[in-house]
């Protein structure tokens, strides 16, 4: 059995948006979509006040509100535990965008490029017209998981086959990897560690685990 | 739709969906009143061509809604997949009861007959409960995933199908019936209490601030212009006062009229996201760790505050 998940140690994130450029660039979003966001949450009240970074995207969960709202069978969970859209079944409907309680789902209508109605060079190049009118969200880059299966190479350890928002953390807060092999370092530090997924009691079984404290 | 930039400290909080607009809040509007009115016309025992004026409008609100979400949809030539790869959402299921409402109220229209007069009514019915099962499965949206939303819906729905029948009664029949009447009366207390239900379960599960606020403004004016007012009428028609007709028309009027307003600001003006929280702020050096936070929210799910 595989089950993919992510870990984030808000322990060590220092909200410095690499991931969040790592991902754009991996994916190619259009201006104004992120699959990939770290939020700047203030809390608490003066003199006691907190500043935490949360990084976010779509959690795959285990039992995705998605899938269960799509009325094409568009949204599905894989195997490997994660949840993907297939661009030609999907038709916009944005049920799924509703049912997501992370708000990691959006749909753009019209193309839309950085510097008004011309694309550059690189956008035109990298210009997908599958994912207009659609529903989109994070994959946890899946192109790579699924050169993980021809390959060999390990998810979470080699990084062609890693997400590329986990390859690019510079302070080691993200990690990736199968939580059904005990040996996987995200099992190991979730095993050594104190931990929360968002919005569990909305019973989604997310797939993403963000550390607070040691053990 | 207008973009929105919002600030890097308001990303965490609640936002209002932006993905359905009117045109969707048109579908649950048209649609539950239509399927509802399909649904009374069957047992009203209205006249033959009272009958297949109720049967036509809505079967017309319905076709109404369908193609303003139609509208909507990211790539409408592609709404066929939805009967191509058929899946088990409500959406689905709405869309399959549908079809089945048309070709039976298509046919009953054409022939008067009784019993596909009733099957269309049944699949009417079939299609509220469809719409209103779509709300509550949608958890990204507070105020609709809580469970007392489906009441809501349905009775709203079925106040504003008889609202309809009072009406086309008064209108293009000889005299709603005291029994049309009663009927209605107790769809507007059941509406009524559907209403205080749902905001007094919203209250106690916790919600976002925002859609709290919203639902709260709509309160009193729901009670008293679409639930008092032909509740008013309803009774001063039953102990016999003059203008019967007219207060018919009017009551029914505000009655429909009512649940739209509900459904528009509930699908539009309340629908305020989940946002996103942190359940345990990290421990940072050698400080302890912090509370939960969860911006834009009353409560927290079981109590705490945060």
């Amino acid at each position: 059995m595989t089950r993919y998940v992510m870990t984030i140690d808000l322990r060590r994130c220092v909200g410095c948006q690499t991931c969040t450029a790592a991902c754009k660039g991996a994916n190619a979003t259009p201006p104004g979509i992120q699959w990939r966001r770290v939020l700047d949450i203030e809390s608490g009240e003066f003199p006691d006040v907190r500043r935490t970074f949360l990084p976010v995207a779509c959690m795959h969960c285990g039992d995705p509100p998605c899938e269960h709202v799509c009325p094409t069978r568009a949204t599905t969970k894989r195997a490997d535990g994660l949840v993907a859209i297939d661009y030609d079944l999907c038709i916009g409907c944005a049920n799924c965008v509703m049912a997501c309680p992370y708000d990691a789902r959006s749909i753009v209508h019209e193309p839309r490029y950085a510097y008004g109605d011309a694309p550059m060079a690189s956008e035109a190049a990298r210009f997908d017209p599958a994912r207009i009118g659609v529903s989109m969200k994070c994959t946890f880059c899946k192109d790579r998981i699924d050169h993980a299966e021809r390959t060999g190479l390990v998810p979470g350890v080699d990084p062609e086959v890693t997400p590329a928002c986990v390859n690019s953390c510079i302070s080691g807060a993200m990690g990736f990897g199968n939580i059904e092999d005990p040996q996987s370092s995200v099992s190991q530090l979730l095993a050594d560690t104190q931990h929360f997924r968002m919005h569990e009691e909305l019973g989604t079984e997310p797939g993403v685990y963000y550390v607070w404290d040691k053990s | 739709m207008k973009p929105f930039n919002p600030r890097a400290v308001e990303l965490a909080a609640p936002k209002q969906q932006r993905n359905w607009d009117w045109r969707a809040a048109a579908n649950f509007i048209c649609g539950g009143a239509g399927g509802s009115l399909l649904f009374c016309a069957a047992f009203a025992g209205l006249d033959l061509s009272a009958t297949r004026i109720a049967v036509f409008l809505g079967l017309a609100l319905i076709g109404c809604g369908l193609t303003c979400v139609w509208f909507e949809i990211g790539r409408p030539w592609r709404a066929m997949n939805v009967y191509r790869h058929f899946a088990t959402s409500w959406m689905t299921r709405e869309a399959v009861v549908a079809l089945v409402v048309f070709a039976t109220g298509g046919l009953a229209l054409l022939t008067g007959s009784k019993l596909l007069l009733i099957l269309s009514g049944a699949c009417g019915l079939g299609f509220l409960y469809s719409q209103a099962r779509i709300l509550a499965a949608n958890k990204g949206i507070p105020s609709w995933r809580h469970p007392a939303s489906v009441p809501l819906m349905i009775s709203t729905g079925l106040a504003e199908g008889a609202g309809f029948i009072v009406g086309i009664a008064a209108v293009f029949s000889s005299d709603p019936g005291n029994t049309l009447l009663f009927v209605l009366l107790a769809l507007l207390a059941v509406r009524a209490w559907c209403w205080r239900r749902y905001l007094a379960g919203l209250t106690a599960t916790g919600a976002p601030v925002a859609a709290l606020k919203v639902l709260e403004s709509l309160g009193p004016r729901f009670h008293t212009f679409g639930n008092g007012l032909p509740a008013v009428a309803v009774v001063a028609m039953l102990v016999g006062l003059p203008g019967r007709s007219l207060m018919s028309l009017l009551a029914g009027m505000l009655v429909v009229a009512s649940g739209w307003f509900l459904k528009y600001t509930l699908v539009r003006r309340a629908a305020f996201t989940q946002g996103l929280a942190v359940n345990h702020l990290p421990v940072r050096g050698r400080g302890p760790s912090g509370p939960a936070a969860k911006p834009g929210w009353k409560m927290m799910p079981g109590g705490n505050r945060g």
